[in-house]
């Protein structure tokens, strides 16, 4: 008996989006599920029932009638008080649900035995990417927030010249450079403006810098970096470095985006009236930080206020104002969880408490609240990675000892025992080798050492030609067969037919015809590739 | 041409042959230095032929010779496709050795080379015939084992004869013994014998030496097999007193033995171990043993679409090309795809591994073919510092060269050996035809990083569907 996924519409007021889109339906399917979707849930992210039921789903008339029948309800928001009393007993549900800011709500569900999974409380591991809603949500909350700056704002991002004046550039400044501080960055870069960031964790500059903004760091020494690529709550001393920082970056910018959240905790206050005073007039800030009481001291959560002339928008709804978008990415962060969750693909969810992802998302289970989860076993933050390299830098000094370490001297002993070698080796050859030989050992000894600084000199992109240029040129062996064909008569003070002419003829012949394969071979093909590089 | 003027020939010759290998410092000068190689050759051959050694009744010989293997040489180097150039340039080192032993036989039957000398001139001239065909025969059955290998005529995997070590040494032994029994030899006939057996015997040794090397480490023996060319042919000039074949002997021997230690550092081995075979020799079990710590995660793999988007989208691009690329015949395509995203304005550019491919500069000679402006083909200590600042690095069919594991992990076998880091990217985008593991048999980490992506299939069928998607 395959289960089937129900979509009510939102209840929350001013909530456009919806838990799913018609192509997820039709993956959905393929997972073996049925799904109902509530009549006019995507009217307001512009997705009517037609296309739904294009889709495959079936259209259910009213809320209690698709709460009743649905074995699964997916949503977007936590379900309101009256929602968890339609929930069917025993059913799943999937959606946000805080469930630390709401205990009553979860204990609720727990008595309807529901099974309970949060799309917030995903564990931030690589693996659970895909169905990280929040990071989907928070990249579209980032774009818009920038979108209503500028809707706020009364000049252009971007600088011009015009025939009726010079145009200066929005001075953006982001804070905190998570997923929606990048998005912010991002678009707020792309529509021209100077865009400035910071963010408590060191290691975001780089990625800040990517997007093209500046990254603005606070000259304290602290290490941001909390569990879970999150950040954490920073020391006094810290902060009042960072204060110094923002208030001189507020007497200067035009729109101030704040972004900062710390799990669990009320949002720090960053923003203070003061900095607040000391902008431009016209300026705006964004708090998306609002829903958790905001980094501005001033802002009015769900509001737009005006303050000492500065519109303060504390719209706690951002992803929802791109509905459309973000049903469809909420949608698909659904259906990868689905795919998690029904891995035999036969239309059921099994529940897998071993599965570190849906351990970590399940918040009740058959009425038993299961949250908070126990401590993720893996973090994405540098600790877990950080032992070993000590190890390697250790263990790399070791290996130089072998003369391999490229540019470094080698050691003394080394070198000694090289030279001592050497010594021997020429003190032999002098004691018993004749004079003549000693005038080709000289000469091939020089020969050596000319080879090894010119080839020093070669660049590595032309090794190859190297290989062959230095082949054709060892076809000068031709030589030795040359003087061996027909050499002058010498013959003469040796007995006559002592020479076995013909066979070394022969030979010779054999040996400059494989030679001249390879020395016009050889050269030719160099030449061949040589001619490839190009400027 | 009197004795003296062909002397003063060689010495030019010889400057000719340095000012062609010091030329290829770079690729504006390196087609100036392969003229200067070829002048060289011509003079040197030219003033043997006219100088002393040689009269008039050999010139017709000569002739011929040289228009049939001339002939065969320019066909072959017209021919020869690019991702050839290994099997080639074995062949011919190959040719080399056969004519060490050819020239070296020739004169140890030709008892005009002795007249004049005084014994001990006569022994030294012995052990340097002796030496002659022993490098030239190890040459000769060692290049054409490494050909057939790079030709995947013979498998690429290492044969590990047991006890090959010490196999090895009883040859050595038996070559010094049959040496002494060549020297002591009273007439040439007698001397024959061991002469023979010592050629069978360094024939076997190349076989084995070459077939105990793996496919990875190619680009080391066909740099080695470079520099026992050069040394046959040094033998040869000390076996017939000739300076000029002893200095270039001498050149070519050198710069193959500095191309081996360069491939060796770039893979952090040892020539011996890498001579002697197989993969870190005896360090081989305990370093599967330590293998079995897998990497965790999971493979994202992506379609040739998805590919191409991510790089329509990327502002800078690197591409690491490998082994891969070769087989499959990719760099035109990889050509086309940069052309049309340098159009697009982007910043493309290549990473070579000193050991990618299966020959020293294997890489460059396939980008050059495919017309890659050399500027932007960058050395692995030029461009290792970009990956950082790089939104795609695109890996075609490299595996080993790219393996965290080697800066990461102190047990990896592969520990130590310079790789490019292109996990520093912000994509890194690794095209292979399966999961499978490098020549090393050690698990890449890459694969399992967050920011990887796979996309599995045949280098040119993806890269073709990839620019197809680039068009659209």
């Amino acid at each position: 008996m395959t289960q089937l996924i129900g979509i009510p519409k939102e209840s929350f007021p001013g909530e456009k989006r919806v838990a799913t889109v018609p192509d997820v339906v039709q993956k959905l399917a393929k997972l073996g599920f049925s799904v109902a979707v509530q009549a006019g849930a995507g009217e307001a992210a512009s997705i009517g029932d037609d296309a739904y039921r294009a889709a495959g789903a079936t259209i259910v008339p009213d809320a209690p009638t698709l709460w009743s029948r649905a074995d699964i309800v997916f949503k977007v928001r936590a379900p309101s008080r009256e929602e968890v009393n339609l929930l069917r007993e025993g059913a799943t549900l999937v959606s946000f649900i805080w469930p630390a800011q709401n205990p009553e709500l979860l204990q609720a569900l727990a008595a309807r035995k529901a099974t309970v999974l949060a799309m917030d409380s995903v564990p931030r591991i690589s693996r659970a990417q895909k169905l990280d809603a929040l990071s989907s949500m928070a990249n579209i909350g980032g774009y818009r927030a920038v979108i209503e700056a500028a809707h706020e704002f009364g000049r252009f991002f971007t600088g011009q010249i015009t025939a009726a004046g010079k145009v200066p550039p929005a001075k953006v400044f982001v804070i905190g450079a998570g997923v929606a501080g990048l998005a912010a960055i991002g678009a707020a870069s792309g529509l021209g403006a100077i865009v400035r960031a910071n963010d408590t964790r060191a290691e975001v500059g780089d990625q800040i810098k990517s997007l093209g903004a500046e990254f603005v760091p606070v000259d304290y020494v602290e290490e941001g970096s909390g569990t879970g690529g999150y950040a954490k709550v920073m020391s006094e001393g810290f902060q009042k470095a960072q204060r110094e920082v923002f208030a001189k970056q507020a007497r200067d910018v035009d729109i101030i985006i704040t972004t900062a959240l710390i799990p669990g905790k009320p949002a720090p206050k960053l923003i203070t009236a003061e900095m607040v005073q000391s902008m431009k007039p016209g300026s705006v800030i964004v708090d998306m930080a609002a829903e958790q009481g905001g980094n501005c001291e001033l802002t009015e959560p769900g509001k737009v206020a005006v303050k000492h002339g500065v519109i303060i928008i504390g719209y706690t709804d951002l992803p929802s104002r791109l509905p459309t978008q973000a049903s469809n990415l909420y949608a698909t962060n659904l259906f990868r969880l689905s795919e998690e969750l029904c891995k035999a693909k036969d239309g059921r969810f099994d529940v897998n408490m071993d599965d570190e992802v849906i351990r970590g998302t399940t918040v009740v289970k058959e009425g038993v609240v299961t949250w908070p989860p126990p401590a993720p076993k893996l973090s994405a933050a540098p600790a877990g990675a950080a032992p070993p390299k000590p190890a390697a830098k250790a263990a790399a000094p070791e290996k130089k000892g072998h003369g391999h370490g490229g540019g470094e001297p080698m050691s003394a002993a080394a070198t000694a025992a090289i030279f001592g070698v050497a010594a021997v080796l020429f003190a032999l050859i002098g004691a018993y080798a004749p004079m003549a030989f000693l005038g080709h050992f000289t000469v091939f000894v020089l020969a050596c050492f000319v080879g090894y600084m010119v080839v020093w000199n070669v660049t590595p992109s032309l090794h190859t030609p190297l290989m062959s240029v230095t082949n054709a040129i060892s076809s000068i062996i031709i030589i030795g067969a040359l003087v061996q064909i027909a050499p002058p008569a010498i013959a003469a003070v040796l007995p006559d037919g002592a020479r076995p002419d013909e066979v070394i003829r022969w030979l010779a012949v054999v040996g400059i015809a494989l030679t001249a394969v390879n020395m016009f071979g050889g050269f030719a093909v160099t030449r061949r590739m040589l001619s490839m590089f190009r400027k | 041409m009197s004795g003296n003027l062909t002397t003063v020939a060689y010495i030019a010759a010889t400057i000719l042959f340095i000012l062609s290998l010091g030329g290829l410092s770079n690729p504006e000068s390196s087609r100036r230095g392969n003229l200067y190689g070829m002048i060289g050759m011509t003079i040197a051959v030219l003033a043997t032929i006219l100088g002393p050694r040689v009269s008039a009744g050999g010139i017709a010989w000569i002739a011929a010779a040289l228009v049939v293997g001339g002939a065969l040489g320019l066909y072959l180097a017209r021919t020869v496709q690019m991702t050839q150039m290994p099997e080639l340039v074995a062949f011919m080192h190959s040719l080399v050795g056969l004519v060490a032993v050819v020239v070296g036989y020739a004169s140890d039957i030709d008892p005009t080379a002795g007249a004049g000398m005084s014994p001990a001139e006569i022994g030294i001239h012995h052990v340097e015939v002796y030496l002659g065909v022993l490098i030239g025969a190890v040459t000769l059955s060692g290049s054409v084992i490494a050909f057939g290998k790079l030709s995947g005529r013979i498998s690429g995997k290492p044969l590990l004869l047991p006890a090959r070590h010490w196999l090895n040494l009883a040859l050595l032994l038996l070559v010094i013994g049959l040496g002494h029994a060549f020297l002591g030899a009273p007439s040439i006939d007698r001397g024959m014998t061991p002469l023979i057996a010592m050629t069978v015997l360094a024939l076997l040794f190349g076989v084995h030496m070459v077939m105990a090397i793996g496919g990875a480490d190619m680009p080391v023996v066909v740099s080695m097999l470079n520099s026992y060319s050069g040394w046959a042919a040094a033998a040869t000039g000390f076996m017939l007193s000739n300076d000029l074949l002893i200095v270039t002997g001498a050149l070519v021997g050198s710069s193959g033995a500095i191309l081996s230690y360069i491939m060796c550092r770039a893979m952090n081995r040892h020539f011996i171990s890498v001579i002697a075979g197989g993969f870190g020799g005896g360090g081989a079990a305990p370093a599967k043993a330590a293998g079995s710590a897998q990497p965790a995660g999971e493979v994202v793999a992506v379609s040739a679409q998805e590919t191409a988007d991510l790089l329509k989208d990327a502002a800078s691009v690197i591409i690491v090309p490998g082994y891969g690329m070769a087989v499959a015949q990719a760099q035109h395509t990889v050509y086309e795809i940069t052309k049309y995203l340098r159009e697009k304005g982007k910043n493309v550019r290549f990473a070579i591994h000193p050991v990618a491919g299966r020959m020293p500069g294997h890489m460059n000679v396939l980008l050059a073919e495919a017309k890659v402006p050399y500027d932007i083909v960058l050395e692995m200590d030029e461009i290792n510092a970009d990956f950082p600042g790089t939104a795609v690095a695109m890996v075609i069919g490299a595996n080993d060269i790219v393996n965290p594991s080697a800066q990461d992990d102190p047990t990896s076998p592969i520990a130590g050996m310079p790789v490019l880091e292109v996990w520093k990217a912000q994509t890194t985008i690794v095209m292979k035809r399966s999961m499978a593991s490098g020549y090393a048999g050690v698990d890449n980490p890459l694969f399992y990083k967050e920011n990887n992506r796979m996309l599995f299939g045949d280098a040119k069928k993806m890269l073709d569907d990839v620019l197809t998607a680039l068009k659209s």
